[in-house]
């Protein structure tokens, strides 16, 4: 009965419909839907005002709403130029707007979100929507195709920012998976920065099999720009933003000075979790929690 | 659309759950993320014409044979020998590859007038086929035209009077064959190669040879250096066969040799999801899986077999080569090959299978503890080329019910090799020196094989020898949901669920294991680098 119920509550494969191993190629459909459909109209003038008012207004007030974010170190990015690639982990659809908003004028309103082309623009509708609304634009997370890198590295070049998530997908239990080399390759090819980004608490207001959103606490941190080394290729380059990201979140859940002793140790705790089962994964994270922090830590209502 | 290949693919926490055969069913497991599992290539396409396919073999020969119809000559003796029911599986479709194969070649054999002409199932130390069994692989209009004259013969290993000793290979091995297809002037064997393991001399020195031929190679110490038995370079069995094959073309007896290839077209369109990767199972599939899992776990055990096994495959013919032993199996292979290589990169430490409700020795019969053993280290370990998939010291998990049950017909010394030499020792050397002559000898399961359906006294020794080499290079061996008491008499060890399966074998290879899933069947064979 009880597994019935739990079935009922929280259906999985097979009752709903398997997810498509994210290192293989998915056949998309032969139109111009997918990594072909053209997001250039989104970011004519008329659009990107809309976009403008839509993202200070209706986004940031519902950001602030639900999610009630912490913003920190920004200050590490207050000199960087336009633009710039901001990779982070991705928990939640909640992501996407919390990063936008908080993201300083300079960049919010010259930004393009690295979207999965078989997602998000595997509808017409869908398609529209996203690239309006966050200027998405469509990315083969299976594989680089010349298609969608080369407009990748067009809008970088135009001076647009991208925000792209290096795991290729949303994490299934709030835990960061695998850095891939998506964020490291354009940085390689443009010359960009690269900048570090952890999120962390979206994962409880709206996790990825979730169909309800909860109100919670989130935190986003900024980490400093980093380049490629000479030389270094672009596995290297992805685990290092991987490591600066995990950085961040020790950050948050301890502080910086603990976080940056453990660094130069190297014994940061990984990004993706303990190699646990599952309930001790998900109790530890509950003990990161921005919200249980901040209950537990006495004044820390007052700051 | 071509085929696709067959590739590895490692899981992360976003990966759907595996199928793993478990017998007469299956189930959906997770493995820890950063396992790898190897998907077999899918089905290659089918000959188009595919008896068009067998006149061209037969008319065209490989290596230094004449065509077929210039070796046929009225007042000639002929057999026509072909594989048992243990090929292919699970059974196919009618008409059976060897039904087009076998009326092509009569239809030469009428055409040049012979009369003499002898069906003969290559048993073997097999059991007898019934006679459903002969009429679904011959097809009504032979096994009519033959059986009822008494030429549609089954090949009996322990008749004084119908074998024929004809000497020693250089290397001390008797061969001892079949004195009618000895005695023929001409024999043409027809085969299946549903693995790289069948065919070749292995045809007639294994099909049509005796209990005191087959010893030499079918023992432990060859068992041991045949590293893979789907590797005939590598394998000491198959070594044995090509010396006694040898053997008797250099006694003057002439083999045709006709093999077949078959896709991995395995389960019929309403099980299609077995075939099908997981992330790509549609609605249909989704739904089939969760009814026909719902249904098996209420159908009483008896019935989900008799289901299972009246599945008929839809394989289909990819390639049909004929001529000279050695050159015709070279082509083979190559056809094999090419349906079921996988390249995988390095070993791992724990390898899992499902183990499915079928294997070579129970076609419509009993899945017993011995054969799930035969099945998961003689046959699923020995999927490989190169170095095993499971490092030396590693830990293999098989998926399987294993119920300590036994066909009282089929298998009769397999349910007194269990009992009585199992619970004295598990160790193949032992158990060869001790135990196989008494059971190859016993003048009741010598009665049995030759008069009723049993598999001869000596085969479940064979089926423990076909995993020795998996004994010795392993660790441990793990069976997930299996009978208890079945799974301790082999040696192993019992597990409820993958996951305390998986822990268990944590304890033999360390922490933080590497963990290699084979999602067979359909069938594949890991090249492993």
């Amino acid at each position: 009965m009880n597994r019935l119920l739990r079935r009922a509550v929280q259906p999985g494969f097979p009752w709903t419909a398997p997810q498509w191993p994210p290192s293989l190629p998915r056949p998309l459909p032969p139109s111009s839907l997918g990594a072909g459909y053209d997001t250039e109209w989104a970011r004519r003038e008329p659009v990107r005002v809309a976009r403008a008012v839509l993202m200070d207004s209706v986004a940031r007030g519902a950001v602030k709403v639900l999610a009630s974010p912490r913003v920190s170190g920004l200050d590490r990015i207050a000199g960087l130029e336009a633009p710039a690639i901001f990779a982070a982990n991705h928990a939640s659809h909640v992501d996407t707007p919390l990063l936008l908003t908080a993201l300083p004028a300079r960049f919010r309103h010259r930004s393009a979100v690295a979207a999965a082309a078989d997602y998000f623009f595997d509808r017409r509708w869908k398609a529209a929507l996203w690239a309006f609304a966050i200027n998405a634009i469509p990315v083969e997370r299976a594989r680089v195709t010349r298609r969608s890198i080369g407009q990748a590295v067009g809008l970088l070049n135009e001076g647009w920012s991208l925000l792209i998530y290096p795991e290729g997908g949303r994490s299934p239990d709030g835990w960061a998976q695998a850095f891939r080399g998506g964020a490291a390759y354009l940085s390689v090819h443009t010359g960009l920065p690269v900048v570090p980004v952890h999120v962390e608490g979206t994962h409880r207001i709206l996790p990825r099999q979730g169909r309800r959103i909860r109100p919670g606490h989130t935190r986003v941190t900024f980490g400093a720009p980093i380049r490629a080394h000479q030389g270094e290729d672009t596995r290297a380059f992805a685990s290092r933003i991987e490591t600066a990201v995990a950085v961040l979140a020790d950050e948050g859940a301890t502080d910086w000075w603990a976080a940056r002793r453990r660094a130069a140790q190297g014994t940061t705790p990984r990004l993706t979790g303990p190699r646990a089962g599952s309930w001790r994964r998900a109790w530890e994270l509950e003990d990161r929690s921005p919200g249980r922090r901040a209950q537990e830590r006495p004044g820390s209502w007052a700051l | 659309m071509s085929p696709r290949p067959g590739f590895v693919l490692e899981t992360d926490r976003a990966t759907p759950p595996t199928l793993f055969w478990h017998g007469e069913g299956w189930r959906l497991e997770r493995l820890p993320p950063g396992s790898r599992i190897v998907y077999p290539p899918e089905p290659m396409e089918a000959v188009a014409d595919p008896d068009e396919a067998v006149r061209q073999a037969l008319a065209h020969p490989l290596g230094d044979s004449e065509p077929l119809a210039d070796l046929l000559r009225p007042g000639m003796r002929l057999t026509i020998a072909f594989d048992d029911v243990s090929l292919p599986l699970p059974p196919m479709r009618p008409p059976d590859v060897r039904q087009r194969v076998i009326e092509a070649v009569l239809e030469l054999a009428a055409a040049a007038g012979v009369d003499d002409v002898v069906l003969m199932a290559a048993l073997s130390l097999h059991r007898r086929m019934t006679e459903a069994e002969l009429r679904h692989a011959l097809g009504h209009r032979v096994y009519e035209a033959f059986a009822p004259h008494g030429l549609l013969l089954q090949h009996d290993a322990e008749d004084p009077d119908g074998l024929v000793h004809l000497g020693c290979t250089d290397a001390g091995e008797d061969v001892e064959i079949n004195k009618r297809a000895a005695t023929s002037d001409l024999i043409v064997y027809v085969n299946i190669n549903l693995v790289a393991m069948d065919g070749g001399h292995k045809s007639v020195a294994t099909g049509l040879a005796s209990y005191r031929s087959l010893r030499h190679h079918h023992n432990v110490r060859t068992l041991q250096h045949s590293r893979s038995l789907m590797d005939e370079h590598r394998s000491e069995l198959h070594t044995s066969n090509w010396r006694m094959g040898r053997h008797i073309a250099a006694s003057g007896i002439k083999v045709f040799q006709i093999e077949t290839t078959l896709n991995t077209d395995t389960f019929p369109s309403q099980f299609a999801f077995l075939q099908r990767r997981e992330w790509e199972w549609s609605g249909r599939d989704r739904a089939t899986y969760l009814a026909t899992s719902a249904s098996l776990a209420r159908t009483p055990a008896r019935l989900a077999r008799s289901i299972f096994h009246s599945i008929r495959s839809p394989h289909a013919l990819t390639s049909v080569q004929a001529g000279e032993v050695e050159a015709v199996h070279a082509r083979t292979l190559e056809h094999v090959h090419r349906q079921h290589v996988v390249p995988v990169e390095g070993q791992t430490d724990i390898l899992t299978m499902g183990l499915p409700y079928i294997c070579p020795y129970n076609v419509n019969s009993i899945m017993n503890p011995v054969l799930v053993m035969c099945l998961g280290l003689g046959y699923f370990f020995n999927l490989y080329r190169g170095k095993p998939l499971v490092r030396a010291g590693g830990v293999v998990i098989m998926s399987h019910p294993t119920p300590w049950e036994f066909h009282p017909v089929h298998h009769p010394s397999y349910i007194d090799f269990f009992d009585q030499v199992l619970a004295e020792t598990t160790d193949p050397l032992e158990i060869e020196a001790k135990f196989e002559e008494s059971f190859a000898t016993d003048p009741w399961y010598v009665h049995l094989y030759r008069t009723s359906y049993a598999y001869h006294g000596v085969h479940p020794f064979y089926m423990w020898y076909w995993g020795a080499h998996a004994l010795q290079h392993l660790g441990a061996v793990i069976v997930v949901g299996g009978d208890v008491a079945a799974v301790r008499r082999m040696g192993f060890k019992p597990a409820s669920t993958l996951r305390d399966a998986l822990e268990m074998a944590a304890d033999v290879v360390g922490p933080d294991p590497s963990v290699t899933h084979i999602h067979a069947p359909p069938l594949l064979l890991a090249d492993v680098e």
